[in-house]
């Protein structure tokens, strides 16, 4: 999820214990120098939207009597590698050693209120905010060890956890002894300056991430691994579709296993037992009737039905006279584009135990946004949410599917009625079932082009998908973008089940069909697609992406389809820039489609990590292969076909290409996204280098060897 | 059925009585309470259950404990020798071989079974061995330069 568009979000959230609870924090924070800031400003723009948020502060660092530095954020660690990042950034600006940082994250106890977390956001919006909370701390340590050692400020410097006289490096104190019988609170003001990247001595090494070890041993805990005593593990009965109906059931045969505990509130039966298998088993004995949906939509008949349901259009942008432009050009091309649901698919299903006690829950959750989850489980169990305590312990992989909870709800009223602590985990089926997809979407584009190969004309309207990357970034003097429903949700009768965002929410289908029309115009006048595209461009960034990366890849201009199978395609993501190419060879007789190497070049302001950057694009390219040529949800009125991986084909080894990355170092910006930018390039750059392999557009994510069989016979 | 199984696992003898029809995996994590080897799927699609038996990897969701009668078991706990790291792990942590972290003990065992049985494996092996274990986050990679590196070190013998 980007900044630029939370307005899809809505604020559940309502944390009302939240003013006590800061009152009682610094109670048990204990003795020490504490600043107080915001990650993102933003965030917490949005976060004023709703008059009883906390406005003020949501993380906050402490320097403790021990000299260790704490910093204590709602915000969880999915594999993005913060629990690394944050404190290699804290250590630096604070002159202490990364080992000396401890990070407290997702426990609603102990860290402030939080929004959650959302992937591209961890460096370009937590960098700053949490830097200039770590220069604070040092400007106070600086002033303490002014007042103590009787020296001007401006004859200190800090070094590893000292304050030390710039004249005689002997004298000096640490940072543990100013601390020392403290309580010195400060808001971040922004007005410290920060380190310059060349003074960086920590931020700019990889390290090795923190969780490595844990994660390459087996100890990590996730929170299907966590085990309470007298903990019983509930399987949940399901409806078969979305939209039928409880009508009855028969619990008999589950009742009559050993052990087992069968529960039935109206149409919520679960059945518990102390080894989950044997809940799976009950859980098969119970005979359930539902009624059929009544939902007549399925993946064939959506996209029509989309566009019949779409909300008024909301104009993105909108430059010069669509009639002048259309005049212009010499060929106009109308094309539409369409993809498909897509599954989050982190190898971790949802899980959660909850703990009832003296009135109080608490309950470990895989989750993204741990406050929200809160608050919906203190609805669930009519507590007040100040006794209800969510902690999250590592999430094996979010994409954004982590932010619907429902797992913690029905765990916490199992907890309830059981008197027990009560793990639930979803199945791979149930995974599936309750995912909030990434939406089916279409967009449809008009565009024109004048002899000399200029673009003239560009109508572009998107439905469903979201704005995120539908504003294009060509030099066109006609353009128009719609977008039809601006959110990765729907209106109720648009889309049959959840939807929710997905790495690059919106990105994905917008880079496609522009990267895919761009490149149709490019072979209707015979020009070469990087050509085409420079010559269309007067955004530099852009310019030096797009060359970048044919100079890597050893581009040799030619005009489309080549028989090469050489495609590319570029975008604008998460404030970063990129462009890729990709090499593909089909398979004429299975229609399978090999991606053999793909080059990727990054303008993302200035580089922090540039290992952390890399491992994030390699990401992205693999990830980006699955909704480009394989993955799909298949539904029917309501019921939803996949249930596990064996139709619903995400990226393997043997899918991988040869990857090779350029981050182009921009020292004029601040530090932009790099978690998802390289994904959105992915689609069209295959799918142009489809067309350019074997002269075929393919219209349709993902591109699956039916649909390239397909194609290559229409044609 | 309930019987009793002797096997070993992770170098020392174990004994359960145990309804020996129930999978491998969910003993391993709630009898034997070593959580390291994760579910993801459970019917062999993904590999994050995945554990060593008699050197081969095998798929612990779909392995009945009945199965294990008298064999060799080795998961992710087991790896660690005397308090240091398995070439493997130390070139996971080293390659930056995981993101998320839920399928790297999978990942692991199951490239300690392909090191078993491919002593120098060319990266084409690699792939062929690894293809049925999936991960999300796109670490394909990093993994695939881990395990040649652990390769290297381990040759000659583990």
């Amino acid at each position: 999820m980007n900044d630029d568009q939370t307005s899809g979000l809505e604020f559940l959230e309502e944390p009302s214990d939240f003013q006590i609870s800061r009152r009682d924090f610094f109670k048990v924070a204990g003795s020490g120098i504490f600043v107080l800031f915001t990650l993102g400003d933003t965030l917490l723009a949005q976060q004023r939207q709703g008059s009883r948020l906390p406005t003020d502060f949501n993380a906050f660092l402490k320097i403790g009597e021990d000299g260790r530095v704490s910093c204590y954020v709602g915000k969880i660690e999915m594999g993005q590698g913060i629990v690394t990042s944050l404190p290699q950034m804290l250590a630096d600006e604070l002159d202490v050693s990364v080992d000396s940082v401890d990070i407290v994250m997702g426990d609603t106890d102990l860290c402030p209120w939080d929004m959650g977390t959302f992937g591209s956001l961890s460096t370009r919006s937590f960098g700053p905010s949490l830097r200039a909370a770590g220069a604070e701390a040092r400007q106070v340590l600086l002033e303490l060890g002014s007042e103590q050692m009787k020296i001007a400020v401006d004859n200190l410097a800090t070094e590893d956890g000292f304050v030390v006289d710039k004249t005689n490096k002997e004298h000096r104190v640490s940072y543990a002894q100013l601390a020392k019988g403290k309580k010195i609170e400060r808001h971040a003001s922004g007005k410290v300056a920060l380190k310059k990247p060349a003074e960086f001595k920590i931020m700019s090494a990889s390290l090795t991430r923190r969780d490595a070890q844990e994660k390459v041993t087996g100890n990590a805990k996730y929170t299907g691994d966590i085990r309470l005593p007298g903990m019983l593990y509930a399987k949940v009965l399901r409806p078969p579709a979305h939209g039928a109906k409880f009508i009855d059931v028969d619990v008999s045969e589950a009742k009559k296993m050993k052990d087992v505990q069968v529960v039935r509130e109206g149409d919520f039966v679960a059945v518990l037992h102390k080894y989950p298998d044997v809940a799976e088993e009950a859980l098969s004995k119970i005979k359930a009737k539902f009624d059929q949906p009544t939902s007549v939509l399925d993946d064939k008949n959506i996209f029509d039905h989309l566009v019949k349901v779409a909300p008024a259009g909301r104009s993105v942008s909108t430059n010069g006279d669509l009639k002048a432009g259309e005049s212009a050009a010499k060929i106009i091309v109308e094309e539409s584009y369409f993809n498909a649901y897509v599954a989050h698919s982190a190898i971790e299903p949802h899980a959660a135990i909850a703990n009832i006690e003296g009135g109080k829950a608490t309950v470990w959750v895989s989750t993204q946004n741990p406050f929200t989850c809160k608050e919906e489980i203190a609805k669930e169990l009519g507590f007040p949410s100040q006794n209800v305590r969510v902690i999250t312990p590592y999430v094996g992989g979010g994409f954004g599917g982590k932010t619907t909870n429902l797992q913690a709800l029905d765990a916490a009223r199992l907890a309830k009625i059981t008197g027990k602590p009560v793990q639930v985990a979803y199945t791979r089926k149930e995974e599936f079932f309750f995912d909030s997809f990434r939406p089916a979407a279409v967009v449809k584009i008009k565009s024109g082009v004048t002899d000399k190969g200029k673009i003239s004309l560009w109508d572009y309207g998107v439905y469903f998908a979201g704005e995120r990357g539908a504003q294009h970034f060509y030099d066109i003097p006609n353009a128009n973008t719609t977008a039809y429903n601006s959110s990765w949700v729907g209106a109720s009768g648009s889309h049959p089940f959840a939807t929710g965002p997905w790495r690059a929410p919106g990105n994905n289908t917008n880079s496609f069909a522009r990267e895919s029309q761009i490149d149709i115009m490019a072979a209707k006048v015979g020009i070469d697609p990087l050509e085409f595209r420079l010559q269309n461009l007067g955004d530099k960034r852009m310019i030096r992406v797009l060359k970048a990366s044919a100079e890597k890849f050893g581009w040799k201009p030619g005009k489309a389809p080549s028989g090469r199978g050489r495609g590319i395609a570029c975008g604008i993501d998460a404030g970063t820039y990129v462009a890729s190419i990709a090499e593909v060879k089909v398979d004429k007789g299975t229609g399978n489609v090999q991606v053999k190497r793909v080059v990727c070049a990054q303008d993302m302001g200035v580089v922090i990590n540039p290992e952390g950057a890399t491992i994030q694009m390699e990401g992205c390219i693999m990830m980006g292969l699955g909704y480009t040529l394989t993955e799909q949800v298949h539904f029917k009125g309501g019921d939803i076909l996949e249930a596990n991986f064996d139709t619903y084909q995400i990226p393997r080894f043997s899918w991988l290409p040869k990857i090779e990355t350029v981050i182009l170092d921009n020292k004029e910006l601040d530090p932009q996204g790099g978690g998802e930018p390289a994904i959105v390039t992915m689609g069209g750059a295959v799918a142009n280098a489809i067309y350019d392999a074997v002269g075929i557009r393919m219209h349709h994510l993902p591109m699956t060897p039916e649909r390239i069989l397909e194609e290559m016979k229409e044609s | 059925m309930t019987e009793t199984i002797q096997f070993t696992l992770n170098g020392k003898p174990m004994k359960l009585t145990v309804d020996s029809d129930r999978m491998l995996l969910w003993v391993l994590r709630t009898d034997l309470e070593l959580t390291g080897t994760k579910y993801g799927c459970g019917e062999s699609l993904c590999g994050a259950c995945t554990v060593v038996v008699d050197n081969i990897a095998v798929r612990s969701c779909q392995t009945p404990v009945k199965h294990i009668q008298g064999r060799e078991v080795v998961t992710i706990e087991g790896l660690m020798k005397e308090g240091k790291l398995h070439p493997l792990q130390r070139a996971f942590m080293d390659h930056d071989a995981l993101q998320c972290g839920y399928c790297t003990p999978g990942m692991i065992m199951n490239a300690y079974s392909v090191l078993r049985n491919h002593p120098k494996p060319s990266a084409a092996d690699i792939i062929e061995g690894m293809n049925d274990n999936l991960c999300r986050c796109g670490a394909h990679n990093r993994i695939v330069q881990a395990i040649q590196m652990a390769a290297k070190e381990v040759e000659g013998g583990f």
